[in-house]
């Protein structure tokens, strides 16, 4: 069995600070690192590995700089890397980046034959979720979205059973390999790498692909070229102002009170647009 | 099967590092274990990185290392209530390469320089803990980290653990340090814009300047604090002896308290904002401190052999120093094939005759000195300040009789024959 799980390097937002005068990420105030949902779907693989046997490999698009979260994904215990890093894929949507991993992907089915393709839920820089369906699309492959259970991996028969999260409880469904799975967090607990896996981490050399090691790729679908997304503005939401305590008699609370929701009538009012 | 390595050094500070680094140059496999998220998220020092030890390491690292400012001056001040006498020295041949020292966050220079280590073939673990050396017929053979499976073995283990090195302890090497043997420092990172730094220290974009306080910077207590210019920030801290926190019953953050509000400092840091906040252990016994450093397959590095001059404020440079020293050794074991203590026992014999040694053998007294004797830094600092004030203040008292009446005032307060002690005793301690 062989599994492909599509990784990204992301500035941790927890501590990522927005520039006031431009409006853009001051990717410099915050490190960067693997994206928390794509270290569960490696360890998901890792998972499902230790049942079939097989491969993992790892797949990510970055500058040179991304091996790092490749390395962080063989301590957890995939098999090998790969990213694909050219100025032709810079400045890439979500349309231009699941072109461009679907690209490679075909030339890592090439090498050995992909069975399933594992994405994290989504990027925690850019909460679109939309990277892991648009390479499902491009492969003509089912995606599988909001996973939080591979209940089992019957590879007789070319199958798989997965237990999807939604708004109101889980859905049990069978897909046919190979298809493409976007988990939650909830689907596992990262464990402690064994010793071994971090050797073999720190030992490791990607391989690194430019765009001209890739077949029939149409580079006009690449990078902000091929990115239809205009982002029109980045903003800090404000902070919430926090409450305020009426005091005095019930009485004198309760007009108080009046007062503020006459005051703030227009937030119990339909808007029309103008 | 566990794997097994040349070399396996634990602690990626400036002393790991530089073993690490000298042992995959002189080509050795070489494995250096750390225990935090990356080198340097765990290390703290006041911030003046040493250009001569480094250079040694790595020719004209200034090129490209995150360096802060380049020092180009030195200031000392003994501090009072409401004054403070200073001396010190600006040189503009510090500004220029090759430099004198620097000033640096460690966050930033440590994986720097843990990357020139890797660079050269050193293989870098973070995010784990050794939790001891495994030991076998008398010798040590590896390490077990808190990982699965996580045994590693070598011909050689650097313990470069830092200042309280369970794992030497564990190998009887010391026992736990006294409280006067070590000092605790705290510091704050406090974020200012260059150009007010510049403003308030009298310096260009690319020079530093360096303020270390004696007196009421520590309450009077056996210790100093210190100011530093970063780029964009400075880091201000304050350290005494365990032994004195206890005895005096002053909590680290209420003197870091007080050091930023005092009338003297206050206006240095004013308007900045807090970035960050640091704590750490020094090795400050010294010479005496300074346990066995080297055992059957094992050598002991940097702050976890106390190799730290208090008095100069040197540690970094003697972590350096000894981390080269021990991979010389260790490369002449291994041409050897002879890891016995007797084999690794020239780290011992070059530490001795390095400047190492011979500062912490010069000073061997003057930490015990000044602790035993507190008049130095809550009496004479003090009396300095008002003979200074009084020399000073125009009054129409003659000059000459300003004199005599200056040394009246210090005889009268300690007692001549007093006096004549105290300075014999710290010439004996420093000499």
């Amino acid at each position: 069995m062989h599994i492909v799980v599509c990784v990204k390097q992301v500035p941790d937002t927890k501590i990522i600070k927005i520039n006031p005068k431009t409006n853009t990420l001051d990717r410099r105030s915050a490190p960067a690192i693997l994206n928390p949902y794509d270290a569960h779907a490696v360890q998901e693989a890792v998972k499902i590995k230790e049942k079939t046997g097989g491969t993992i490999s790892v797949l990510s698009m970055g500058p040179p700089q991304a091996t790092a979260v490749i390395k962080k994904s063989i301590e957890i215990g995939a098999d090998r890397g790969y990213l694909i890093s050219d100025r032709a894929f810079a400045g890439a949507d979500t349309l231009a980046t699941s072109y461009a991993l679907s690209k490679a992907l075909e030339r890592i089915n090439k090498e050995l034959q992909v069975d399933m393709v594992i994405c994290g839920k989504h990027a925690i820089d850019g909460d679109t979720g939309q990277v892991g369906p648009g390479i499902a699309r491009r492969m003509d492959i089912p995606p599988v979205t909001n996973v939080i259970e591979v209940s089992e991996v019957n590879l007789k028969e070319n199958t798989v059973l997965i237990k999807r999260k939604l708004t109101n409880g889980y859905e049990l469904i069978q897909s046919e390999l190979p298809c493409l799975l976007t988990v939650e967090k909830e689907i596992n607990d990262i464990e402690y790498s064994p010793m071994t896996n971090m050797i073999q981490a720190a030992r490791y050399e990607p391989v690194i692909w430019a765009v001209s090691d890739l077949e029939n790729v149409e580079r006009t679908q690449l990078g902000l070229k091929g990115s239809p997304t205009i982002v029109g503005k980045m903003f800090t939401p404000p902070r919430p102002e926090g409450g305020k305590r009426l005091e005095g008699s019930a009485d004198g609370q309760v007009g108080q009170l009046m007062e503020v929701l006459k005051e703030k009538k227009d937030l119990f009012t339909l808007q029309s647009s103008k | 099967m566990s794997e097994k390595f040349d070399v396996i050094v634990v602690g990626a500070g400036p002393a790991g590092t530089s073993c690490a680094l000298t042992c995959a140059k002189n080509g050795l496999n070489v494995l250096l274990i750390e225990r935090g998220e990356y080198p340097g998220a765990k290390n703290v020092m006041g911030g003046v990185l040493y250009r001569k030890q480094m250079e040694e390491l790595v020719p004209e690292f200034w090129k490209e290392a995150p360096l802060e400012r380049p020092v180009i001056e030195q200031r000392f001040w003994m501090m009072d209530k409401e004054s403070v006498v200073q001396f010190g020295y600006k040189g503009l041949e510090w500004a220029v390469e090759p430099y004198n020292n620097f000033t640096v966050l460690r966050a930033q220079f440590d994986q720097w320089f843990a990357k020139k280590a890797v660079e050269a073939g050193a293989l870098l673990i973070n995010e784990t803990v050794v939790t001891e050396c495994i030991v076998e017929n008398g010798k040590v053979v590896g390490v077990r980290t808190d990982r699965p499976d996580g045994e590693v073995y070598a011909d050689v283990v650097v313990l470069a653990d830092g200042v309280n090195s369970l794992l030497s302890k564990q190998l009887g090497f010391h026992k736990e340090f006294r409280p006067d043997e070590v000092a605790l420092t705290v510091m704050e990172v406090i974020n200012l814009p260059k150009e007010k730094i510049n403003d308030r220290f009298n310096l260009e974009d690319n020079q530093g300047c360096t303020i270390e306080i004696f007196g009421d910077s520590t309450k009077g207590n056996l210790g100093t604090a210190f100011v530093y210019t970063n780029k964009e920030s400075l880091n201000i801290g304050v350290g005494t002896t365990l032994s004195s926190m206890i005895k005096a019953k002053i909590k680290p953050y209420e003197l870091l308290d007080y050091l930023k509000t005092h009338p003297m400092v206050k206006p240095m840091i004013a308007g900045g904002e807090s970035a960050e906040y640091l704590a750490h252990l020094i090795p400050e016994g010294g010479y005496r401190s300074v346990p066995k450093v080297a055992g059957n397959g094992v050598i002991v590095v940097g702050d976890a052999a106390q190799l730290v001059n208090a008095i100069h404020r040197e540690g970094s440079n003697m972590a350096m120093s000894s981390g080269k020293m021990a991979a010389e050794a260790v490369v002449q074991a291994h041409s050897r094939g002879d890891f016995s203590e007797s084999s690794l026992n020239s780290y011992r014999e070059a530490l001795n005759s390095s400047f190492i040694m011979k500062d912490l053998e010069k000073y061997k007294d003057a930490a015990h000195t000044f602790e035993k004797y507190p008049q130095y830094f809550n009496e004479y600092v003090p009396m300095m300040n008002k003979a200074m004030s009084k020399f000073f203040t125009v009054d129409g008292t003659p000059k000459r009789e300003k004199q005599k009446q200056i040394m009246k005032s210090v005889t009268s307060e300690r007692g001549t024959i007093r006096v004549l002690q105290d300075i014999y005793r710290a010439w004996k301690a420093v000499k």
